[in-house]
């Protein structure tokens, strides 16, 4: 396959050697200095939204946007409904998405055959790939017209349709690096299969599996258009109520952004923080363990 | 994905009642996945029927969305959404590209992993925070800086042409380029690293420089895989919802210069669906699934791509 070079070879090597080396050492320094700058423009952007949510939303953060709810009217208050939210609603995709994505995620690893393995896989990597704005409207057709009332518990199940591709690739992912041999050191031993992959299988890939379920929170916690549809958002501090409207601090963000008034502006940005440091910091977290861990 | 490399168990062959329950089990949710995949395009269908038979394929050739005359066409959205994602990939491929040639060939493996990092890094920041960056900080850089250049300079283009007030076509494009550089950078890398060796050293043995082997022992090499993940950034791209929805004016018109006020299918949906409701919602979700389709199209052939290089004749 390496035929395409090997064929243009002679021509080339001759003009390697007619071009003795400067011209063409040039190239090579200017082409790099490129790639560098395009490394670097690539970091900039990153940088810039750090930068200025942690310099806007520091002086934003305070006791109040922690501890007190939003005002029905005007300004003042904080967004204390708005993380309760993003709390339970994740907390609650999280029940349903957690055994759906690491049992699906044990089937194709251990027991699909090869045309259900690449079934379910093809149809995880599709999930990934829709827009998340038409889970919401799947979700609102499902949950919420129904029962004529925006509600906290389709939000859940909308954030779970989020996050179960994201469990289901990773944990398959790392029970394929499980050695061969401990499932049939396990079986050799008369343990059914069932027990092997249980306390054998799962035992080892666990950081593995973790690793996934902390992305899929980080991903759904970050998560606004599914919520659209499905909880709405609402100013009141909403515990339990899954029946109700609820907020999150991705609708609190949105919200506050698109309002006229700047003091919201600013609530938004301190929201943003706030959402920063649970998300990226999950991932970073999460990253670094598995960098070192069992894989590069 | 070959067999050989799975190491999964025979299930056929045990005959205990708790390991068939388990499979079964686990099956069961492994096509949970499936249908509730099926389940999502089903409903988007249903429930958008009426007004496809109301409309028919005016639905998607129409350029009026008009609720007030009950008129409905996607035209301009389906424009905003192509000319946004389209100048995102215009920004972003070049330097997703160049990005991924300098981790894969330039860089020191222990500086590539970091930075590779912090690009992916990029991809973790909630798009709604994006979006507030982009309504405070960017659209008013771009209105002032680069779109007051670009009118005065090729402002005679109908393309180029001003005013701009900051939200727009083009800062969503931009927006839109830093959000699929990372998936572009990250994908190109992997598909460059899988190159065989061979490949490069061949050329390192000719007395190549760094940059020759790049561009002509990598990069051929690896052309279909790269193609697969500019178009999966492509993909991203179209069905971005939050940040396009903050920076893009949300006006329902058909853009011709990249600093007129747009919308994108999506981000029409993200505005109006919850205060429409009978033929106009329905139209709503219509256009979603003509927004499903552009990406499910979009995703399987970049799929396919990336697969076929990455397992690539090499490994």
């Amino acid at each position: 396959m390496t035929g395409s070079v090997v064929v243009r070879e002679g021509t080339f090597a001759d003009r390697l050697l007619a071009a003795r080396g400067s011209r063409r050492k040039t190239i090579d320094r200017i082409a790099r200095s490129i790639a560098l700058a395009a490394t670097i423009a690539c970091i900039i952007p990153l940088a810039a939204v750090l930068l200025y949510v942690v310099v806007k939303g520091a002086g934003a953060l305070n006791l109040d946007l922690i501890t007190k709810p939003s005002k029905a009217l005007g300004t003042g208050g904080g967004a204390l409904q708005a993380w309760l939210g993003t709390l339970q609603m994740v907390a609650l995709a999280t029940l349903f998405a957690v055994p759906i994505g690491i049992l699906s995620g044990i089937f194709v690893s251990e027991f699909a055959g090869n045309r259900a393995a690449r079934a379910v896989r093809f149809a995880s990597d599709v999930m990934v790939g829709i827009p998340s704005i038409l889970v919401g409207v799947f979700i609102y057709a499902l949950l919420v017209l129904p029962f004529k009332q925006f509600n906290a518990f389709a939000g859940g199940v909308a954030l779970a349709v989020i996050m179960i591709p994201v469990i289901q690739r990773t944990t398959e992912e790392v029970l394929q690096l499980v050695p061969r041999e401990l499932r049939e050191g396990a079986l050799a031993l008369g343990v059914p299969t069932w027990r092997t992959t249980v306390s054998v299988v799962l035992p080892t890939a666990k950081a593995g599996i973790l690793t996934g379920v902390m992305l899929g929170v980080a991903r759904a916690a970050g998560e606004t258009a599914p919520l659209l549809f499905t909880s709405l958002g609402s100013r009141l501090v909403n515990v339990g109520d899954l029946g109700k409207p609820m907020d999150s601090l991705t609708l609190f963000i949105y919200n506050g952004a698109r309002s006229p008034i700047t003091a919201l502006n600013e609530q938004a940005w301190g929201a943003a923080l706030l959402l920063l440091l649970l998300v990226l910091g999950i991932n970073v977290a999460v990253r670094f363990r598995s960098m070192g861990g069992t894989r590069a | 994905m070959t067999t050989l490399s799975r190491p999964g168990l025979p299930t056929r062959a045990s005959p205990r009642r708790g390991d068939r329950a388990f499979v079964l089990g686990t099956r069961g949710f492994g096509f949970l996945i499936i249908a509730i995949l099926i389940g999502i395009g089903v409903v988007l269908l249903i429930d958008s029927w009426p007004a496809w038979q109301t409309f028919g394929l005016d639905l998607v050739t129409g350029t009026q969305w008009d609720p007030i005359r009950e008129l409905y066409g996607a035209v301009p959205f389906i424009v905003g959404t192509l000319y946004t994602s389209l100048i995102a990939l215009i920004l972003a491929t070049p330097i997703g590209l160049l990005t991924a040639i300098f981790l894969s060939e330039f860089a020191d493996r222990r500086l590539a992993t970091p930075l590779t990092f912090t690009i992916e890094l990029l991809a973790a920041i909630p798009s709604v925070v994006l979006g507030l960056w982009g309504i405070f900080v960017l659209a008013p850089l771009l209105r002032d800086t680069l779109d007051a250049f670009l009118i005065s300079t090729l402002g005679w283009l109908p393309f180029f042409a001003g005013p701009s007030y900051g939200f727009s076509i083009s800062t969503a494009g931009v927006i839109l380029a830093i959000m699929i550089l990372p998936t572009i950078v990250s994908l190109s890398r992997e598909v460059l690293r899988s190159v065989p060796n061979a490949q490069r050293e061949a050329m390192y043995g000719l007395g190549a420089t760094h940059w020759e082997v790049a561009t002509k022992a990598v990069l051929p090499y690896a052309r279909s895989g790269v193609i697969g993940a500019v178009i999966l950034g492509l993909g991203r791209a179209l069905g971005e919802t939050m940040a396009v929805t903050m920076v893009i004016g949300n006006k329902d018109a058909v853009p011709v210069s990249v600093f007129e006020q747009g919308q994108s299918i999506a981000s029409k949906i993200a505005v109006t669906f919850n205060e429409s409701t009978g033929l106009q919602s329905q139209s709503l979700i219509a256009i979603g699934v003509i927004l499903l389709a552009m990406t499910l199209l979009l995703n399987g052939a970049a799929r396919l791509l990336v697969a076929r290089t990455t397992r690539g004749p090499g490994r």
